[in-house]
């Protein structure tokens, strides 16, 4: 076991160092002085030898490349090419909103493909399958920003249940908060309840057709109790891993849907970088979802390790 | 054997609904099985020798699965019975030892657990009484320390000590009867021989009756009281076993005899095998169901009329209306039986190492 | 590996492949162990999967659509007509009218050109990238294999729309740069597919057998390797070419996309939204048309996953041979 973790986590951070390099180079991958194009016609030299010393623009590459690496480590992702505001702020007052509609998407979704993806295996061909496999369909299929709009349209726009867009921190007004958060989840968790559908629907069924089930049966063991122990208990660990592969996915993944509501999160917050070409804030939020992705990845493989008695073990 | 039988088949049909139409795969199988007594079920994969022994406690898929017949336990008949009430009949008095002891437990849970959690529901004991037995079963099925051994996980086992532990499992509620269903085939010579060994004296111990499945009638003729050859479904012959390897008389158990692949000469199974293959049970031949791969087919009646199980004496019964030349079916049976005479611990290693070279061999050519 | 392999007699040669035995390269018996797809059953099967068919016919309407807009169209996509803003689907504007009085329905048909061209030129390039790295990777080994499989990991780790806003942001938003900003965004995944599907051939007898019999890599890629990837990589076309039109809509919504006023569906919904109180047709139209070819595209890609896997055939092969014990 503590092999495996060494090894995994070497490996995580192999990645980590390859995706310092990417999101370092995106900011000299730019045709052109990235922060004269960033200022524009704000255009003030004092205000630009700043902005260039700042990001370490005079340097060779590799000695830029190490210093912005060691930096970032210690948790400095520089300044905001625009309000001079210390990246790594602007990145932690966006993270909570991005992290609630992430957590709320994979809950929704998880309420959504438990039941959905258990029912359908073990009704297989059934109408309740064909049901579930139709919903799963449809979910991986559909643009998540139009079905967001479309339900702006029906609860915001038509039915006035809901405000149309906007955030309020859960801490400072439960209820509004609440009501904000309800429509973007459903979006975000709807389209993961159908792809965790197709997972657990898939893990179940494996499970449920492996020889040691026909086994426990043959011990005479009620359904309830084979079903419980030797199929969901078997299947938990595949949806586990896909499920929290899926909270990673979400955390970088929803800025079109965090766009539709007007979300400060940090997808929103990498967009509006691109527009202002605010480099250092598109680096840093780039760097810290693609973090967050491999700390996550690397998380559930351990937990799945721990679930498996095989790897456990070994 | 004067005594009732512990257990007794009587007209027992299995069958699949599939696209192809109605899949007959057991066609009116008899039998009894007496306490003690041991009674090999031998066929190719697909004469429904296995199916037949699952289906006893409708361990098939039901749909598409049907069964009639009856399947006396005692005097309680199962076939008509509900999922309900067969789990008071399943792992507690018939038994079950499947194939493959990598798939046959769970890969999550601790042995003990699997080994208990029949136990717990089947016997009035308490948590401590059933550790102590399961703690008792591990050591009789030759598992050292058996003790520090239940919390282990399969994985932690080799392939022989987990189908001992499967065995365990088998015989953990005291089953009056004990399926082995291809018990050994998934093991190498070795272990084999030692399981075979282990099963014989649990039964000699526990007094159980024991229906062991194999495809191989080499295994056979060391452990069985009696032998059914099942051909498609039914049975082509079936008779004591000193009787059916002194003289067998269907053409078929004949076949499969001369496919056993005899120590030292192991290119015999490529020359003798049956030709073709077993028919789909979608589709059956009409008249006898191995007329089209039978080597001693006389005249048209074969293809016509399907033969009755008749018995020629002392319980000796055979399907076929022609029976094969004795010196041909003495010669088959005793080139069999080379094989399967109780082999000690030398012969035993080298036929692995010869089975062992030869198929490293045969994996270049 | 063994029981994922079609039991298929050697006999039943793809009819597009003559063999051509020579003297150079001996005919050698093809072992069970080919992946190689069987075209024509691959067809029956995936027509006899209904969702796949309505898929099928689904894309080609669109295509149709796509390639005859110009007669299709009820009006000029980017005409002007503010006298008649906002109004609803009727006769005349079948699915109404947008901000500037265009006719919504001309300009949905018109994005299907738009969509399906972006789809297809960055699956291409995609295709045609990952293909030759996953190849190389795959067949060369060692280091290359290494460093490419390390690349891809580290790909992986952005979100795909994520590092489609970043390369756009770097390239500058146009329709040329999104088609190639989604082209590398999906380069990986066809690397490590086309990858996998190599090292599981490569190994085999058959093919260490013809180059030891003097084959050339060429020769051995072009005629034995890539047939036996061409099924999961077909796969992963039709799945990539629906999240290809995702991708774009999404892109082009949020900005980072299709420029205005190019009719993009994304770029429609940009605007139905800002426009939301005005009427529901801005939204549900453009919305259905991208929901209804990445929906095709979905099946068409399942269908061929069941029709291509050689273990879903036999398991319809033993389905149809009915029961037995070995089910």
């Amino acid at each position: 076991m503590a092999g495996y973790v060494a090894k995994r986590v070497a490996q995580s951070l192999l990645a980590l160092l390859g995706v310092s390099v990417v999101v370092f180079a995106l900011i000299h991958l730019v045709p052109g002085d990235p922060v004269r194009t960033a200022l524009g016609t704000r255009f003030d030299q004092e205000l630009y030898e700043v902005l260039r010393a700042r990001a370490g623009l005079d340097q060779p590459l590799v000695v830029q490349y190490f210093d912005w690496l060691f930096r970032a480590l210690q948790g400095d992702l520089g300044v905001s090419f625009r309000t001079g505001q210390p990246v790594t702020e602007a990145l932690m007052q966006r993270l909570p909103a991005t992290a609630l509609l992430a957590v709320s998407a994979v809950l929704v979704g998880l309420v959504i493909a438990l039941p959905a993806g258990i029912i359908s295996a073990v009704r297989q061909g059934k109408v309740s399958d064909y049901v579930a496999n139709a919903f799963s369909q449809i979910g991986v299929s559909i643009p998540d920003f139009w079905y967001g709009i479309l339900l702006i349209l029906l609860f915001a726009q038509t039915l006035r249940w809901l405000p149309p867009f906007g955030y309020t921190s859960l801490l400072e007004d439960p209820v509004d908060g609440l009501q904000r958060l309800i429509m973007p989840a459903l979006t975000t968790g709807v389209v993961t309840g159908a792809i965790l559908t197709r997972f657990v629907r898939s893990s179940v069924l494996e499970a449920m057709n492996s020889e040691h089930v026909r086994f426990a049966r043959a011990k005479g063991l009620p359904q309830r109790h084979v079903f419980r122990h030797h199929v969901l208990r078997n299947a938990w660990n595949p949806i586990v891993t896909i499920t929290g592969l899926q909270l990673g996915t979400l955390l970088g993944g929803i800025v079109v849907v965090e766009v539709v509501f007007a979300w400060p999160g940090i997808g929103r917050l990498a967009l509006t970088a691109v527009e202002r070409r605010d480099y250092p804030v598109l680096q840093g939020a780039v760097l810290l979802i693609a973090a967050a992705f491999l700390i996550i990845n690397l998380v559930v493989d351990l937990l799945y390790a721990k679930l498996d008695p095989r790897i456990r073990s070994s | 054997m004067a005594d009732d039988p512990i257990l007794s088949v009587r007209d027992l049909h299995v069958s699949f609904r599939t696209k192809r139409g109605l899949a007959r795969v057991v066609r009116g199988l008899d039998y009894d099985l007496h306490a003690g007594e041991t009674l090999a079920i031998v066929g190719e994969s697909g004469s429904g020798k296995s199916v037949s022994t699952l289906a006893m406690t409708k361990l098939i898929p039901m749909p598409p699965g049907q069964v009639s017949g009856e399947v006396w336990l005692g005097d309680d008949d199962l076939v008509p019975l509900s999922e309900k009430h067969l789990l008071h009949y399943r792992g507690r008095r018939i038994g079950y030892v499947f194939q493959d002891p990598m798939t046959s437990l769970n890969p999550v849970h601790p042995i003990g657990r699997q080994l208990t959690e029949g136990m717990r529901y089947h016997l009035e004991l308490s948590d401590e009484e059933i550790r102590e037995r399961a703690i008792d079963l591990l050591q009789k099925v030759g598992i050292p320390s058996p003790e520090k051994r239940l919390d282990d996980y399969p994985h932690q086992f080799s392939g022989g000590m987990r189908q001992r532990v499967v065995i365990a499992i088998g015989l953990s509620c005291d089953p009056e009867v004990l399926v082995a269903d291809e018990a050994t085939t998934a093991l190498d010579v070795t272990t084999q021989a030692q399981i075979v060994e282990l099963i014989g004296r649990l039964q000699d111990e526990l007094g159980m009756g024991v229906i062991w499945i194999t495809h191989d009638l080499g295994v056979v003729a060391g452990i069985a009281d009696r032998v059914l050859v099942m051909y498609a479904g039914q049975v082509v012959e079936a008779a004591d076993v000193d009787a059916l390897y002194a003289r067998p008389r269907h053409p078929y158990t004949v076949g499969l005899m001369r496919s056993l692949p005899v120590l030292g000469d192991l290119e015999r199974r490529d020359l003798a095998s049956i030709p073709g293959l077993p028919p789909s049970p979608t589709a059956l031949p009409e008249g006898c169901a191995f007329h089209p791969r039978c080597a001693f087919r006389d005249d048209d009646r074969c293809a016509t009329e399907a033969p009755p199980l008749r018995d020629i004496g002392d319980g000796h019964l055979i399907r076929s209306f022609y029976e094969v030349p004795e010196e041909i079916a003495q010669e088959a049976a005793a080139e069999a039986r080379i094989e399967i005479e109780p082999p000690d611990a030398d012969d035993v290693g080298d036929a692995a190492a010869e089975v062992g070279s030869r198929s490293g061999r045969g994996g270049e050519t | 590996m063994s029981d994922d392999r079609p039991d298929q007699p050697p006999s039943d040669e793809p009819a597009e492949e003559p063999r051509q035995p020579s003297a150079e390269q001996p005919e050698l018996e093809r072992p069970e162990g080919e992946h190689r797809p069987q075209w024509r059953q691959t067809l029956a099967i995936l027509l006899s999967n209904r969702a796949a068919a309505v898929g099928l016919v689904v894309l080609i309407v669109m295509v149709l659509t796509a390639v005859f807009a110009d007669q299709l169209i009820r009006f000029p996509i980017n005409e002007d007509n503010i006298a008649n803003r906002f109004a609803p689907p009727s006769a005349d504007h079948w699915f109404g009218t947008d901000d500037l009085g265009r006719d919504v329905y001309s300009r949905v048909v018109m994005g299907a050109r738009v969509s399906l061209q972006v789809a297809a030129i960055s699956v291409t390039i995609s295709l045609v990238a990952g293909t030759l790295l996953g190849l190389i990777a795959g067949y060369r080994g060692g280091w290359l294999d290494t460093v490419t499989m390390r690349a891809v990991d580290v790909a992986f780790a952005f979100p795909a729309v994520l590092l489609a806003i970043a390369l756009v942001a770097v390239f500058g938003p146009s329709l040329r740069n999104t088609m190639i900003a989604i082209g590398i965004v999906f380069t990986p995944i066809f690397a490590r597919v086309v990858r996998g599907s190599v090292l599981s051939v490569r190994e085999d007898l058959y093919i260490r057998a013809i180059r030891s019999l003097g084959a050339s890599d060429g020769r051995i890629i072009l005629r034995h390797v890539l047939p036996n990837v061409a099924a999961p990589v077909i796969v992963q076309t039709s799945l990539s070419l629906a999240f290809a039109i995702l991708l774009e809509a999404a892109l082009s919504f949020v900005g980072a996309g299709v420029q205005r006023p190019t009719p993009a569906w994304g770029l429609m919904l940009a605007d139905a939204q800002r426009f939301i109180a005005q009427g529901w047709w801005l939204s549900v139209f453009p919305g259905m048309a991208i929901f209804v070819t990445v929906m095709a595209f979905n099946l068409m890609g399942d269908g061929l996953r069941d029709a291509l896997d050689p273990r879903q055939r036999t398991l319809i092969e033993a389905r149809g041979a009915g029961g037995g014990e070995d089910e």
